[in-house]
């Protein structure tokens, strides 16, 4: 079922289908290794309800509930 | 392919240079700058990059080839850049600008990341750089750790296991460093480009500027960094138009390939070193407390509180301790050279400036201290996480709640803590806003203020006093909130929020002390010197020419012939008070008089203000000059309270009225009197257009709006 990253519930994986969004972005997020079949997984959702720290290859990131909307994942 | 090639003897025709330039690259959290202290001893400079506010590292170190520098890279994720701070780390690999290329680049890898600490090795090694790789956080790895020997063998370069803690591998790493010295140059590729892309790396390759080098690497970096589209456009510099106009000429969708060739090799080949991973169970049952919704924000606040009472009423006792003995020591100056032009000189112009740039140190240092201690635990991007929301609100980066929190403290050692952020844009809006705090030099002043000119019972004073911090907050977030959307270079850009919760981990305190310590020496030097000469004009500014003005009494024979020890302090003061209004300063005062006079103030006022610029503090000791009720008037001082209240204007009626007193606050509220404030931006934005613009618009703010307070206050009748 494809959605995107900011759909995944707390604590869940999802494997990145795609990542989409200006040209900055997607090669940032490219570079850091959310390329099309990695494994991610929401760790934490901030107090406020935005950013989400997600873990991405063992590595952990914030990111912007705006921004996780642009990264389309399979669930 | 085989680690032992690189251990050959140096092939014919690779000369060592005499003194060579080793570069310490990585990505940010794995260690690099704990790598580079041991390495390096105790000789590091640090200094900033020109025009911009990254910090420099260097320092000597020896190989058995000789005297080495060592150079201490910006963290980096990628050498693909899209600002001018991100665009240093390949600057400097290259060789592009005033540095040459380093002669070896020690790449550190991090054993708990090691597939993105790789990704950053391959692109060095694309360049054509003689690459080492230091292997670190092995210990925290576990069995996840890689072997060193295996890894160098797919790399094909050595790579050296490192503690820099217990100093293992240090040796090894240093042998290493001088064995690559004498390896050839060759650019080392794990993918081939398609057709296309090589079509569009041969077109830009040809355009590249003659004094960069002309590899397949540089130009592949020039299509990928480079963006001249209207809404995008990067912020690199020193690119030169034909470049670009190379580079919009190719296909735009080029951007995955090389990233996506690189992680498909890396996902080949580095699962093949074992299957461990790395635990992080530790630090994400800290984060489940630490970012909780309810505990969270509970030590949150505590941990944020704790600081800024350490900051505010820590550093007092030392900062008073500064104050008393050079005033003790000017004291001692004037007794031992007796009254005149150069006593005066030196013990109110150059030791109380002195006194003024070391009173800032106490809190400079503790917030070095401090601040290295929470992003080296890992707390501070903790802090941007968890203020994200609020602070984006406003256009600010969450890590822009410390900068404003200790703005409460001093504006001073707050804009030096707008480095913890990358992003120029966000440096700068976060600078633009801080003085706006109500810092500890204001409350004295208010304090006067509200004491000698706001009639009232203690509630309703203490009540404007809280006021004025609920103002101070309210304008600082709204100036953030406008400049956001009408200053063109902080307007708030589309670029990514995205930021490495790195794992908790227990700081190095020599590290953090070191660290302190140079941040704290380069303040001293860049700004402490700007400061010193600025308190040293406006001490002459308000001190020459000494002649008094015709007609005055000749307070000289009249302190000789006075009667009595209080008879003579108070011909010294009116005498004071003469020379002060006679002074540059006070004409300044004078002609500042028709400007201010619609805000309410006289020319009384308008010398305080420009003795105010020295530290808003100093308007307090101003006026007991002018008032002639002493040279240290403090805000608690009664004859000074009462001079203010029975000021008398010409016409005869009471020269500061409570509107009067409350158009003052504002004023001081919102106007950019610290010389301090505006040495440090300029030193932290890296040149002097930033601070205009902050002197500019806070003063022009501060006038418009006692203008609305004295002249709609008249309207209404308060006057």
């Amino acid at each position: 079922m494809p959605s995107s990253l900011a759909e995944v519930p707390l604590g869940n994986e999802a494997t990145v289908h795609a990542v989409d969004g200006p040209r900055a972005f997607r090669r940032r997020l490219l570079e850091m290794g959310l390329v099309p079949g990695t494994r991610v997984r929401v760790v934490t959702i901030a107090p406020l309800g935005d950013p989400l720290q997600i873990e991405v290859r063992g590595g952990q990131w914030s990111i912007r509930r705006s921004e996780a909307r642009q990264i389309a994942v399979n669930t | 392919m085989i680690a032992e090639d690189c251990c050959e003897p140096a092939p014919v025709g690779v000369t060592i240079p005499a003194r060579p330039q080793i570069a310490l690259a990585g990505n940010p959290n794995v260690g690099k700058t704990t790598l580079f202290n041991a390495l390096s001893g105790s000789l590091a400079k640090v200094s900033n990059y020109p025009g911009i506010t990254v910090e420099r590292r260097r320092a000597p170190f020896t190989l058995p080839a000789g005297t080495a520098d060592l150079h201490d890279l910006p963290g980096t994720y990628s050498l693909n850049a899209r600002s001018a701070e991100e665009q240093i780390a390949l600057d400097a690999l290259v060789g592009i600008g005033s540095e040459r290329a380093p002669d070896v680049v020690v790449v550190c890898l991090d054993a708990t990341q090691l597939a993105r600490s790789v990704y950053l090795l391959l692109q060095c090694q694309e360049l054509g750089a003689r690459v080492v790789g230091a292997l670190t956080m092995v210990d925290e790895a576990g069995a996840a750790a890689p072997d060193a020997k295996q890894l160098g063998a797919l790399l094909d370069c050595e790579v050296i296991a490192v503690t820099a803690r217990t100093k293992r591998g240090l040796p090894e790493l240093v042998a290493a460093i001088d064995r690559a010295l004498r390896a050839e140059r060759r650019e080392r590729w794990r993918w081939t480009p398609s057709p296309a892309l090589r079509t569009s790396i041969d077109a830009v390759k040809r355009t590249l500027p003659s004094t960069w080098p002309a590899s397949d690497a540089l130009a592949l970096w020039a299509l990928t960094s480079i963006d001249s589209s209207e809404h995008d456009r990067d912020e690199l510099v020193g690119v030169p138009d034909e470049l670009r106009a190379a580079v919009a000429k190719c296909p735009r969708d080029l951007d995955d390939e090389a990233v996506l060739a690189r992680w498909s090799w890396l996902d080949r080949e580095i699962p093949k070193l074992g299957h461990v991973k790395p635990d992080r169970s530790a630090t994400e049952r800290i984060d489940r407390v630490l970012l909780h919704r309810a505990i969270g924000f509970a030590v949150f606040a505590a941990i944020m509180a704790a600081l800024f009472m350490a900051l505010f009423a820590g550093a007092a006792p030392l900062i008073d301790g500064i104050d008393r003995a050079l005033k003790a020591l000017g004291g001692e100056v004037h007794r031992a050279l007796g009254d005149g032009v150069f006593s005066d000189f030196l013990a109110d112009g150059v030791i109380a400036g002195v006194g003024t740039v070391l009173e800032f140190l106490p809190q400079i240092l503790m917030l070095f201290l401090f601040l290295g201690f929470l992003e080296d635990c890992g707390y501070l991007a903790r802090v941007a996480y968890l203020m994200d929301r609020v602070m984006r609100s406003m256009n600010l980066h969450g890590k822009a709640f410390v900068p404003m929190l200790f703005g409460f403290a001093c504006a001073v050692p707050a804009i030096t803590a707008t480095r913890t952020m990358e992003r120029k844009r966000d440096r700068i809006l976060t600078m633009m806003v801080v003085p706006l705090m109500t810092c500890s030099a204001r409350l004295p002043v208010y304090t006067l203020i509200i004491g000698a000119l706001i009639p009232g019972k203690r509630f309703t004073q203490a009540m404007l006093m809280v006021g004025m911090y609920a103002f101070s907050v309210t304008t600082s977030l709204v100036a953030a909130w406008v400049m956001s959307k009408t200053v063109k270079p902080l307007k708030a850009k589309r670029l990514p929020f995205i930021i490495e919760l790195p794992p908790y981990r227990w700081p190095r305190t020599r590290d953090v002390f070191r660290m302190m310590w140079l941040k704290s020496s380069m303040f001293l030097r860049e700004a402490g010197t700007v400061i010193l000469a600025c308190s040293i004009a406006l001490w002459a500014l308000l001190y020459f020419p000494r002649h008094v003005p015709a007609g005055s009494p000749d307070y000289a024979s009249e302190i000789a012939a006075a009667p009595t020890d209080d008879a003579r302090v108070s011909i010294e003061a009116r005498a004071n008070a003469a020379h002060l209004e006679s002074s540059y300063g006070g004409r300044l005062g004078h002609a500042l008089e028709p400007v201010i006079a619609p805000l309410g103030f006289d020319w009384k006022i308008g010398v305080g203000l420009v003795g105010a610029f020295a530290a808003r503090e100093v308007f307090i000791s101003t006026l007991g000059i002018v008032y002639a009720v002493g040279n240290d008037a403090d805000a608690q001082s009664a004859p000074l309270r009462q001079a203010l209240h029975d000021a008398k204007a010409p016409s005869g009626r009471t020269a500061y009225p409570p509107l009067v007193g409350l158009s003052l606050m504002v004023f001081f509220a919102l106007a950019m009197q610290c010389m301090s404030t505006l040495a440090v931006v300029r030193r932290e934005s890296g040149g002097l257009a930033w601070p205009a613009f902050l002197f500019s618009y806070m003063t022009v703010l501060a006038w418009v709006a006692s203008f609305l307070v004295y002249q709609g206050g008249k309207l209404l009748g308060f006057a």
